[in-house]
């Protein structure tokens, strides 16, 4: 490499030159109004876009319409009617689905004929769309809530345990040997080392679990269901309105930002430990 | 208690690792491991506290543990193996829960092993907040709240630096003074194989076997920092062990 390229200040007579830096980086910090205002730049292009028309009214409606549509939303009481459902249902759902998924996954990780049992079983219904198989729990549960919530608890199940497991085999093989030569029980080496040992990666897979949740939120609501948000879209949707299409769209995506914001919060009160 | 090993022998399918060892530890002393890499020393430890078992040969507990003693066969570890989201007083409440010791009886134990490891400042750090030598400290408070009959150390000084190792070194020998304990040392260290052991036991490379076994009579608390006395079992030590260990390193490099 030639001397040239290397960006130093000029050589100082006799002191040599500063050694270039070159350290730093690959360690990124969370700045959060970055984040925001990435959000503020493209409505505010969006909406400058569709005020002097180089973005049709067909293409993408107005923000300032569907903050409107919004406001109305809220006023007429709507919106709770529909938050409410949908989110009872996400809640339920996906309480089913990442308990159940974090209690196999960590069977998976700790017991071999489970393992062997269930892996291929799991990776078999993990790319299954499960929206394709609605109408099948539509005739299992029915079509009111269960079906609903069966779909949700069984989309956030998978993720769950593939990540659990994962999760456990990456615990510390010292830290169990440790348990075991002070004669911990078994089940508080589950306890005490194992569960704590696999939080960093159960709570990042829920991370992704929560998202397939939402996802199959609207998905759920497609079937027998008056009220939600997946509903209040799929109607929009069909009437192509797309100032509610999109009100609801933004509802999900507040939901998302809500649920990796309180994800980053029980990260930062149990995973204080990491260095 | 004391420890006897009767003919261990051991091989991982068909690698052998160690022939027919035979040993007795006495309660109330130091014994040293010492050998070239890959001769069987971990290996060894593992069978001493049950977390393995060897192919041939039993491993005996002579007498009963003493009163009050929670888990006879105490390891401490290399890495020191604490729990990273536990404090300091909580690794050490760990091997206290599952006996049912909690609270006030707890508080006590924790309290008087930190003390004796002098870490009574540090009860509620993280061990990310510790140097290296404190987490060793806190690994050996780990073990001494379960008041052990036996001790057993698998190079519990080797991840540190030289100097943390003279003072911890100095630590041990304090603790043992005031208050004797059985232990097995494993060690690469020869300096301190001499510093603490009542007995080295020299393995040969792999297959390990005993090519003997040096008794160092001096008092623990009259061994010091560059003796003359202990320079020359050192020497004598490092003799017994370099062809061995120049024989296990080519070996290694052969594989
Ligand atoms: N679980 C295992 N399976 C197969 N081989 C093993 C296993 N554990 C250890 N060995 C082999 O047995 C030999 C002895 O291992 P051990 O760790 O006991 O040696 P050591 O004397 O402690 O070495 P070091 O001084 O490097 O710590 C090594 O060659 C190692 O590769
Ligand atoms: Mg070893």
């Amino acid at each position: 490499m030639s001397d040239t390229t290397i960006s130093t200040p000029a050589e100082t007579a006799g002191k040599g030159r500063t050694v270039a830096f070159r350290g730093g980086g690959f360690a990124p910090k969370s700045h959060r109004w970055v984040g925001a205002a990435v959000f503020v730049f493209l409505i505010l292009i969006a909406e400058w876009g569709t005020r002097t028309g180089w973005i049709s009214s067909l293409t993408l409606p107005k923000p300032s319409d569907v903050l409107e549509t919004f406001k109305e939303l809220y006023t007429s009481g709507l919106l709770f009617k529909h938050l409410g459902p949908s989110l009872s249902r996400l809640a339920i759902g996906a309480i089913i689905g990442v308990s159940l998924g974090i209690s196999v996954g960590i069977l998976i990780g700790l017991f071999s004929y489970i393992r062997s049992g269930l892996v291929p079983l799991v990776a078999a219904i993990f790319p299954i769309p499960k929206i394709a198989l609605l109408p099948l729990f539509v005739i299992w549960f029915g079509i009111g809530e269960g079906s609903k919530y069966a779909l949700i608890a069984f989309g956030t199940f998978t993720p769950t345990v593939v990540a659990t497991y994962g999760a456990v085999d990456n615990v510390d093989r010292s830290l169990i040997r440790m348990g075991q030569s002070f004669g911990l029980s078994w089940f508080s080496i589950v306890r005490k080392i194992v569960l704590p040992g696999a939080m960093p990666g159960i709570l990042s897979g829920m991370r992704i679990s929560l998202a397939i949740a939402i996802i199959l939120l609207v998905a759920a609501e497609m079937l027998g269901a008056e009220y939600g948000i997946g509903a209040y879209i799929l109607e929009a949707g069909s009437l192509y309105d797309l100032e509610r299409l999109f009100a609801g769209v933004v509802i999900l995506s507040l939901l998302g930002v809500i649920t990796s914001g309180v994800i980053g919060l029980i990260e930062r009160r149990l995973l204080g430990w990491r260095s | 208690m004391d420890i006897r090993l009767d003919g261990i022998s051991h091989s991982y399918d068909d690698f052998e690792v160690m022939r027919d060892i035979s040993l007795h530890i006495e309660s109330g002393q130091i014994v040293c491991i010492v050998g070239p890499s890959g001769c069987g020393k971990s290996t060894l430890l593992r069978f001493i506290g049950g977390l393995e078992r060897p192919s041939k040969g039993r491993v005996y507990q002579l007498g009963e543990p003493p009163e009050g003693c929670l888990n006879p066969l105490t390891y401490i570890f290399q890495d020191f193996a604490l729990l990273p989201w536990r404090s300091v007083a909580g690794n050490i409440s760990l091997v206290l829960e599952d006996h049912g010791i909690r609270g006030a009886r707890a508080k006590g134990i924790i309290d008087d092993v930190l003390a004796r490891t002098k870490l009574s400042e540090f009860g509620n750090a993280l061990p990310k907040q510790l140097s290296g030598g404190m987490k060793q400290r806190v690994a050996i408070a780990r073990a001494l709240a379960v008041n052990p009959a036996v001790m057993l150390m698998d190079e519990p000084l080797s991840a540190l630096d030289a100097q943390t190792r003279e003072l911890l070194m100095d630590d041990l020998v304090d603790l043992w003074v005031r208050q004797p304990f059985t232990a097995v040392y494993v060690t690469h260290n020869l300096a301190e194989a001499v510093r603490l052991g009542h007995k080295v036991v020299v393995l040969s490379r792999r297959p390990g076997q005993i090519r003997e076994v040096v008794e160092i009579d001096k008092p623990l608390q009259e061994r010091n920092f560059g003796d003359p006395e202990l320079d020359a079992q050192q020497k004598h030590l490092w003799e017994l062990m370099r062809d061995e260990a120049r024989a296990a390193d080519a070996e290694l490099i052969n594989v």
